[in-house]
């Protein structure tokens, strides 16, 4: 014993177990390097989150100049090409830019601490799928700069709006842009689930059976399925329309012989899926929520974690739902509506869940609990449109109408976003150590809850008298005017409470004005609740084993026999992986390489075709050389030796 | 197995929830994903095999493209290939190193020889072939086609096709699977000349194996559907 507490009392002895091979930043790293080289599951989370608030405000600014646009008829504060940019920049940010982001970065901080796990299985990789999403959102974002300006083609890119021939810019470069930063977007997206996949499998900590799991991490390995499985669609329909915009290919042209319908067909078969995708992690934060601000365990949970994968599944067989007026055909259109209408049945067990887990329970209206209500209430009024537009005679009123952009902006907006800023409200405290000011978190949820409803429940009648969505103006006389501004009051209301609760949850990470958090600031109930706040670089001193499904709550308020208990602190110390430079190389050369097949046409004096190659087999020669070190170089490390005490 | 590769063992791969290693749940994972590459190219080509058989009226009979025989041979190669991956699985898994290597390279050199095949079948497609004339007939582009040689000897045009783009972005991605497949063999057998390696490698040289085999199925998918099919239906 005296020997092991020698030990014990050096708490950070680095022990290299390999040779090293390249120069690589060492325990003690420090600054940017830090921040560039880091491997640590919690870090990525933050700067995947970072990232992803910095985009929010972009894509709000772009909504905002939608509806200043929109403002009275006739208005000319966008040219027409502007507006389209416009509409197709919000959504691609706000979808992939923004909301999987931010699922993502809740994912990569929360889901290891819940289960007990010291990282996620590949740290090294999760640092290379946060390269690649901030490559991506370049990319994206250069379009701006360069022939075209940013895509015009909405944020589905139907067939033949991608075509070069029907674009208003010869040249027109942004689809181009969409194309290569969506791949590499897929590309982050894929590595995360694929880590996530293996390590909620893989990585629990004794006890922590599968039906232990909290609801928040079975959404994340529901989504992770998701989006491996739905992903490819859109990087094959992708790579077939870089093909037929850079090679001639006749994919989707349907001047010779392409079929535009299949490129519908490819993108819902993704982008339904995305649906969820975008919704049930929101879902599963509220699941966490709900319970801990109602002090009772939430209501059947195994009907939650079966209806989230149910919603899983059925989401890959609804996607022509997004199709119905192109003329599928009698069996295929009412397929689909049935299966539509079916999907519903699993979402409102879910509701009905939340609300049997709040019957009865003592209810405390803290800011996540706030949320989590704006939440269930705003995401029922978009789930009963979305039954509405199930039914074919309806949605082919519907289709292209405000009436589609109010639905989905209260599943989005209402459904996922309150999900995303209640999982801040809740968890930001744990992720700073500091408690937020409560009554400013109140005000923001009353501006953007005031805001998104004035913005958004008049385009339920703005498009049933017939206003058409992705139009650059509407003409006086039809009575669309009233509310279109009312609806852009709101959205500057919303926009502002966005922006606040931004500012305060940034405020949050250097205020020294803060309360401290201490270790459970609301009683919460799932396993990192039992870690100290901030939490320490090594996540478990001591891997936990587990004996209850609320771990936190029963180690607080249950019977002996319910708490977890410690495994005796390792003599070997807690195994930290070496930071690394390969993921950042390996990403920059995916950049580099999408940089180059990007500007790889030229026109030379002849006036011929001309291909150049070089930049975009330089990208690749950086890539292959971050592989091979990354490959050379293994995970190495060092050991921590934290205090008897620590947790 | 030896001290050292428990030691190894030790430290590479801690003990998991399922007790399968990490590696093999990701690989698996991966497959699970690539499936769904494969599948949006395959119903691709299959929903624009007959549709587009005769776009611009010029009516494209893929029998006169392609060259079965060579195909069929490149087929049986690389599901050979797979026997010598089995093999390579199965030597470090006792821990016989030199056997390893040798079916290593054996895997390698089956999968070139498939690559060999599948870039000269490329070349010949779109090149056309030599009729009795000495003309050139039945280019396959990935944009166009153009069929038999007109009868006043004049060469038929190239003409807008969709099989063409189905065709090679199919087998082109298949080929590219096969590419990365070989080169990452052939890092393992550079390896295995370090003498580092051990039977702590078993699961990279599974995984390796798990991935070469399921790009051999996908060919065993392909290669009916895209080929023989064209001779029944």
């Amino acid at each position: 014993m005296a020997i092991e507490s020698i030990k014990y009392a050096s708490p950070e002895t680095e022990s290299k177990l390999e040779t090293k091979a390249f120069p690589r930043p060492g325990q003690h790293a420090s600054g940017i390097v830090d921040w560039l080289t880091t491997i640590d599951h919690k870090k990525i989370g933050l700067m995947y989150g970072l990232a992803a608030l910095f985009f929010l405000i972009v894509g709000g600014i772009e909504a905002l100049l939608i509806r200043s646009q929109l403002w009275s008829h006739n208005m000319e504060v966008l040219t027409n090409r502007q507006y389209n940019q416009m509409f197709t920049m919000h959504g691609t940010t706000m979808v992939f830019l923004v909301i999987m982001p931010l699922s993502a970065a809740f994912f990569n901080f929360f889901m290891p601490l819940q289960i007990g796990a010291r990282d996620v299985a590949f740290p090294r990789m999760n640092t290379l799928s946060l390269w690649c999403f901030i490559a991506g959102g370049i990319i994206l974002n250069l379009s701006w700069f360069f022939t075209g300006g940013s895509p015009a083609i909405g944020w589905f890119g139907y067939a033949p709006l991608t075509d070069p021939r029907f674009t208003e810019v010869i040249g027109d470069m942004g689809p181009d842009f969409w194309i290569f930063s969506l791949q590499i977007l897929g590309i982050a997206s894929l590595l995360a689930s694929f880590n996530f996949i293996t390590t909620i499998i893989n990585m629990r900590a004794p006890g922590m059976t599968m039906m232990r799991l909290p609801v928040f991490t079975w959404m994340t390995l529901v989504v992770s399925f998701l989006l491996i499985l739905a992903l490819p669609a859109i990087a094959i329909a992708l790579a077939e329309l870089m093909f037929d915009r850079s090679y001639g290919t006749n994919f989707f042209d349907f001047l010779e012989g392409g079929k535009p319908h299949l490129w519908q067909h490819l993108f819902w078969i993704f982008g339904h899926p995305e649906v969820y995708i975008l919704i049930l992690p929101a879902m599963g934060i509220v699941s966490e929520v709900i319970p801990v601000f109602s002090r009772k365990p939430l209501f059947g949970y195994g009907l939650v974690v079966f209806s989230g994968a149910l919603i899983g599944f059925m989401g890959f067989a609804v996607w022509s739902h997004h199709m119905f007026t192109t003329g599928m055909g009698v069996v295929a259109t009412s397929a689909f509506s049935i299966l539509t209408m079916l999907i519903a049945i699993p979402t409102g067990v879910k509701i009905f869940n939340w609300i049997g887990t709040m019957w009865g329970g003592r209810i405390r209206f803290d800011t996540p609990m706030l949320f989590a209500l704006g939440f269930i209430t705003m995401f029922m009024i978009g789930g009963f449109t979305g039954i509405m537009h199930s039914s074919v005679p309806i949605d082919a009123q519907h289709q292209d109408t405000y009436f589609v952009v109010a639905h989905f902006h209260y599943v989005l907006i209402g459904g996922a976003l309150f999900g995303l800023f209640c999982g801040f409200y809740f968890w930001l405290p744990k992720i700073t150590g500091r408690m937020m000011n409560e009554k400013l978190g109140k005000f923001v949820f009353t501006l953007m809850f005031l805001g998104f409803n004035l913005t958004f429940f008049p385009m339920h009648y703005l498009g049933m008298i017939g206003q058409p969505r992705r139009t650059h103006s509407y003409n006086e006389g039809h009575g669309f005017e009233a509310w279109n501004q009312i609806a852009t009051v709101g959205s500057f209301i919303l926009g502002i409470g966005v922006f606040i609760g931004v500012v305060q949850f940034i405020h949050s990470f250097y205020s020294k004005k803060l309360k401290p958090a201490g270790k459970n600031p609301w009683d919460a109930r799932s396993l990192e609740w039992t870690l100290s706040s901030p939490v320490k670089d090594y996540n478990f001193a001591r891997t936990p084993i587990i004996k209850a499904r609320d771990q936190a709550w029963e180690n607080n308020h249950g019977e002996k026999d319910n708490h977890s208990e410690k495994q005796p602190l390792d003599d070997h110390g807690v195994h930290m992986p070496d930071r690394s430079w390969c993921p950042l190389v390996t990403a920059f050369g995916l950049f580099v390489m999408a940089i180059g097949l990007l500007f790889h046409q030229s026109i030379d004096a002849s006036g011929e075709l001309a291909r150049d190659y070089t930049i975009a087999i330089a990208g690749g020669v950086i890539f292959v050389v971050g592989v091979i070190m990354w490959a050379i170089e293994g995970p190495r490390g060092y050991h921590l030796f934290p205090k008897e005490n620590e947790e | 197995m030896s001290d050292a590769a428990v030691h190894a063992l030790d430290h590479h791969e801690p003990v998991t929830s399922t007790g399968i290693p990490n590696k093999k749940v990701l690989m698996w994972a991966f497959l699970g994903s690539d499936c769904m590459f494969f599948g949006t190219l395959i119903s691709t080509h299959l929903i624009y095999r007959k549709i587009s058989a005769t776009v611009g009226g010029n009516t494209l009979d893929v029998r006169d493209i392609f060259d079965i025989e060579l195909t069929s041979f490149s087929t049986f190669i690389l599901l050979a290939s797979s026997l010598f991956m089995a093999l390579a699985v199965s030597a470090i898994h006792k821990g016989n190193l030199k056997s390893t290597r040798w079916m290593l390279l054996g895997t390698i050199v089956f999968g070139s020889i498939f690559l060999a095949c599948q870039v000269y079948e490329f070349t010949h497609f779109v090149h056309g072939k030599e009729n009795k004339n000495g003309d050139l007939e039945h280019q396959l582009t990935l944009s166009a086609y153009a069929g038999k040689t007109l009868e006043d000897g004049k060469d038929a045009e190239l003409k807008p096709h969709v099989f063409g783009s189905t065709f090679y972005v199919l087998t082109g991605t298949h080929g590219t699977h096969v590419a990365i497949g070989v080169f990452w063999l052939l890092g393992w057998f550079v390896y295995s000349f370090t003498g580092r390696m051990s039977t702590a490698h078993a699961i990279d040289i599974e995984c390796c194996g798990l991935y070469w085999h399921f790009v051999d199925i996908v060919w065993i998918i392909i290669f009916p559907v895209v080929y023989l099919m064209e001779y029944a239906f």
